[in-house]
């Protein structure tokens, strides 16, 4: 920590140099407001930015711009009807966002779900991961200028959200996650359908492996690109491929023991040692890889038998706290549930993994140049209901 | 033009003129059919351009030349009036003024200067001003960039771009257009006339470099900064809306195919054919030159749809460290060969 | 899943207990009596200290090991009403004063035993939230690892080497709730402490830049108090709740017959096969 820490103290102490240079000489920065409106911020995201010529001299994040709530929504809700708001966090990958809760709320009940519905959970937790990943593949490469993939990538998580779509009914809020199992049964033919899809999928990492991520121009703009080391990452609760691609092997759906189907699979965790930009797309890249195997494994070792618990009809969740964190597309996501016995949460802190991995911008960002502004924010990958909850 | 029926000097410059106007939307549209939608279309699997009015989408243009037009024009309160509408016609006019040497036929040219190459070179940068223009009298942060960087990466790849073109007028001995396309029409491969003798093959390194230069002089990817849709929203166009938005974009298009046409003409024969003389290649000229301008610019909006975008400062290296030291190889290597042979 | 299963994973719970209170023992002999409440149970490890020493609580972590940091935020034990004054205005159940607790308790039980009898549902509203039914004398439960106040800051700490976290917990002075900021531990803290401060009033001693992260810069108030009204549950009652009225007998029935098919179908807890 200690290297980090001078680098701490540098960086304060040079913002102080700079304003009182601004105040003594007049030297004119420029102020350049990125957001809220703007392509590159996929949202309401907005990154203010002193710049000298096109260098970044200090960045602050304002986020807020889609803040909803939830924690205090949660309060005044049932337990199964939270599930609706928080397929709302990430709304790319709606169904993760359900498990952990669920989850949280199953710990605190002392039950589990049967094992079919703990492989269908997983199963669409993953591919909730491919959908929302292939997604960031496509708009990396739109932020950095190429525009094909990201019409490949559309393209092809269409396949995947079928797919969802086939099982849940929903496309984006599946709403699919029950306190004790599911709500339905995996369609007729779906298994195979799925298969071909993760076939595609597999080619669609190929195919963009070779013309984006072997592309010089995107390695000249993302190597050595907003570098985070292992330490400042950790610090500043970095999670998922971000934390990976700096060189820490750390995933939860390995680490840590759920009542899910990941246990039971041969994969493996990818991660790299440079921390940069290009860091971060390739450990996603692969990621989506090894999840599209993941499911084909799943899809085979799917067990038989019910998919829902014997709960009561009315939920009470006995008092008691938990926490459970999964490893979401974004990264960790995690709900800590505070109970007293009601229908509802008394408290129910949403842990999401965007909200952390943006507070790194301000240290990032500080002395890179515009363009890099958006390489940075696309690699760190987020989504803004994520952030703003 | 010299056309074979003599008229007064009004009355033949304001018939160019007519034509060359003409031919800037027609060329803007070609492209924009072409490539921008077609072609993007399917190489993109994209499914919107391939939908409207039934057969391949042949609509989706039109529908989008009237939106354009219906737009309200807006112009920003901060913004310096004069200029911020001055602005689009400056990028125009450099367009149209290229088309003024670009010859279509023996006989198919407005203008045939004896030195069509340095003009055509020298008006495409005019349109820099423009842009400046553009940026600076939105005034808005992103359109300022924007200016910046276009005005930046337009004189930067003017260097490489004369240079590419050295090597061409060496061997060709002469800087007329004309000239040149004359020179590969009888030019012969070791006593071979078959196909005469396109620069490409002899200057295939300049060839890369013009296509590369001139890609930046438009401005497409990968050297879209100036625009840099993910960045400066849409650089120095962000405050134009409807027709004037319209403007840059014709411009845009007219000139890549303008440049398409000098590149043909420089490297593959412009107009000619060496089994087709005389009246016929009056005739068949335009066609033969649209042919070859298609297969150039198929190549410019084909880099333009893959690659990513470079950065501000490696765009520069880039001009500065690479093209700029290999074109001066190139044209030690062409004169060494020229004194040889 | 059969018996076996269980009973390995009891072991393994056990085993991760067991070195989750290693873990609790480490840090107390680093914290010595700093640590005034502690909890291993459910595979989680608590630990509460008084608010002075939660900097040197966070350091000692973090030599232990856990220098991941996963989220900081706050608690109020306050009982819940969403907003007392609402029931209030509502004429159903009364708020949770502490003299008028049992009457809530027996409400939030008698609808537990009763679920079955028919309620109006605005009725239900407010006690189906009413959780706080504590004992009459204190009025307020506050959760696992103990604590005395109302208002309690938590953070939970990760080690991704260890793999294991834990949560750390600390009471706040009711009416000025304050404790020293740990951005300089923990960088990721800066923007968590600016959440727990605008949603709950606490305040971070030390902090360099405490303004709102989420809401405008002009809101006043703390929304995730127990008493910060939220307005729309006070202009009507949460419509949601009919969610949790009675079925109709025949369906009921039917649903519990179909349940208990799948349940006994197949052993245990494995119904007949799915698709």
């Amino acid at each position: 920590m200690a290297v980090t820490e001078q680098q701490r103290r540098a960086y304060v102490a040079s913002q102080a140099a700079d304003a009182r240079l601004n105040v003594e000489l007049q030297t004119e920065d420029m102020t350049l407001n990125i957001g809220p409106q703007h392509p590159a911020t996929h949202g309401t995201l907005r990154v203010v930015a002193r710049l000298d010529g096109e260098q970044v001299v200090w960045a602050d994040v304002v986020c807020g711009y889609m803040h909803r709530g939830y924690e205090k929504l949660t309060e005044v809700r049932t337990y199964p009807q939270i599930t609706t708001l928080v397929n709302r966090i990430d709304w790319l990958s709606s169904f993760a966002n359900e498990v952990p809760f669920i989850l949280a709320a199953e710990k605190l009940m002392d039950i589990e779900a049967p094992p079919r519905a703990q492989y269908i959970r997983t199963i669409l937790f993953e591919l909730a991961r491919i959908a929302n990943i292939t997604l960031f593949i496509g708009t990396m490469g739109a932020d950095l200028g190429a525009i094909t993939p990201v019409f490949y990538a559309f393209r092809d998580r269409e396949r995947i959200l079928n797919q969802i779509e086939a099982v849940t009914g929903g496309r984006f809020h599946p709403n699919f996650d029950r306190i004790g199992g599911l709500k339905d049964d995996l369609p007729r033919g779906w298994i195979d359908e799925t298969k071909s899809a993760m076939v595609r999928v597999r080619e669609f990492c190929d195919e963009l492996e070779e013309l984006l991520m072997g592309n010089e121009i995107f390695q000249a703009r993302t190597r050595g690109i907003g570098v985070i080391p292992a330490d400042v990452g950790l610090s500043y609760g970095l999670s998922g491929a971000n934390i990976r691609a700096s060189g820490i092997d750390w995933d939860l759906r390995r680490d840590q023991d759920l009542p899910l189907a990941w246990k039971d699979l041969d994969w493996k965790v990818w991660t790299h040692p440079d921390g940069d930009s290009f860091a971060r797309f390739w450990v996603r890249l692969q990621e989506t890889r090894e999840a599209s195997k993941m499911v084909d494994q799943m899809l085979d070792g799917l067990p038989a038998g019910s998919i829902q618990a014997k709960v009561p009809r009315i939920i009470k969740v006995p008092e008691g706290e938990a926490w459970v964190h999964t490893e979401n597309p974004l990264g960790e996501m995690g709900y800590y549930v505070v109970s007293q016995g009601g229908l509802g949460p008394f408290r129910c802190k949403i842990r999401s993994a965007s909200f952390n991995n943006v507070s790194v911008l301000p240290w990032v960002l500080r002395g890179t140049y515009v363009p890099d502004i958006i390489t940075i924010l696309a690699s760190l990958y987020f989504i803004l209901g994520d952030i703003d909850r | 033009m010299s056309l074979a029926l003599s008229l007064p000097y009004w009355a033949e410059t304001t018939i160019k003129t007519v034509i060359i106007l003409a031919v800037i939307p027609a060329s803007a549209l070609t492209l924009g059919y072409v490539f921008l939608m077609k072609t993007m279309a399917h190489m993109q699997s994209r499914l919107g351009p391939m939908e409207p009015g039934g057969f391949h989408g042949w609509y989706q243009l039109i529908g989008d030349g009237v939106k354009f037009i219906q737009k309200e024009d807006i112009i920003p309160e901060e913004a310096d009036r004069a200029i911020f509408a001055l602005a689009p016609t400056v990028v125009l006019v450099s367009t149209f003024l290229l088309f003024v040497v670009i010859p279509a036929g023996p006989r198919l040219v407005v203008e045939n200067l004896d030195t069509g190459v340095f003009f055509a070179l020298a008006v495409s940068s005019l349109s820099v001003i423009g842009v400046l223009m553009a940026g600076w009298a939105s005034a808005n942060k992103y359109s300022l960039l924007g200016g910046l960087r276009a005005a930046g990466q337009l004189i930067a790849y003017e260097l490489p771009l004369v240079l590419a073109v050295v090597g061409v007028v060496m061997q060709a001995g002469t800087m007329s257009l004309q000239g040149i396309v004359n020179f590969q029409q009888h030019g012969k491969i070791f006593g071979f006339g078959g196909i005469g003798l396109p620069l490409i093959l002899t200057q295939f390194v300049g060839f890369l470099l013009f296509i590369a230069a001139s890609q930046a002089e438009l401005t497409q990817a990968p050297f879209d900064m100036p625009l840099a849709e993910s960045e400066l929203v849409a650089g120095y166009t962000t405050e134009y809306t409807g027709f004037r938005f319209l403007f840059f974009y014709m411009a845009e298009t007219a000139t890549a195919f303008a440049l398409a046409a000098i590149a043909a003409t420089l490297f593959l024969g412009g107009w000619s054919v060496p089994w087709v003389h005389g009246s016929a290649a009056d005739v068949l000229g335009p066609f033969i030159l649209g042919a070859k301008v298609m297969l150039v610019a198929f190549l410019i909006y084909w880099i333009r749809f893959t690659y990513p975008r470079f950065r501000e400062d490696q765009l520069q290296a880039f001009a500065w460290k690479y093209l700029i030291p290999i074109s001066l190889a190139n044209i030690l290597v062409t004169a060494v060969f020229k004194v040889v042979f | 899943m059969s018996s076996a299963d269980t009973e390995e994973q009891q072991d393994q719970h056990a085993a991760a207990n067991a070195e989750r209170q290693q873990v609790l023992d480490e840090l107390k002999a680093a914290l010595g009596d700093a640590v005034v409440g502690e909890e291993v149970h459910a595979g989680d490890l608590w630990i509460r200290v008084p608010a002075g020493e939660w900097r040197q609580a966070m350091e000692a972590c973090k030599a232990a090991g856990f220098n991941y940091f996963d989220f900081l935020s706050g608690i109020d034990w306050m009982p819940s009403a969403p907003n007392p004054e609402d029931a209030e205005t509502l004429s159903v159940e009364p708020d949770a004063d502490a003299d008028e607790a049992p009457d809530a308790e027996e409400a939030a039980e008698a609808e537990a035993e009763h679920e079955a009898e028919p309620q109006p549902s605005e009725a239900g509203t407010v006690a189906a939230f009413e959780t706080a039914a504590g004992e009459p004398d204190s009025g307020w439960k506050t959760g696992v690892a103990g604590g005395e106040t109302r208002f309690q800051v938590f953070a939970r700490l990760h080690s991704p080497q260890r793999k294991l976290g834990v949560t750390l917990k600390a009471d706040l002075d009711d009416e000025s709730p304050q404790v020293a900021s740990i951005h300089d531990i923990f960088f990721g803290a800066e923007w968590h402490e600016r959440e727990t401060w605008e949603m709950y009033g606490f305040v971070f001693e030390g902090h360099p830049d405490l303004r709102h992260i989420y809401l405008p810069g002009e809101f006043e108030g703390f929304p995730l108090r127990k008493d910060f009204p939220l307005l729309a549950r006070e202009v009507k009652p949460w419509p949601g709740l009919v969610d949790v009225e009675d079925l109709p007998a025949a369906e009921e029935a039917r649903q519990d017959a179909a349940i208990n098919a799948a349940q006994e179908g197949n052993g245990a807890d494995a119904g007949e096969g799915g698709s």
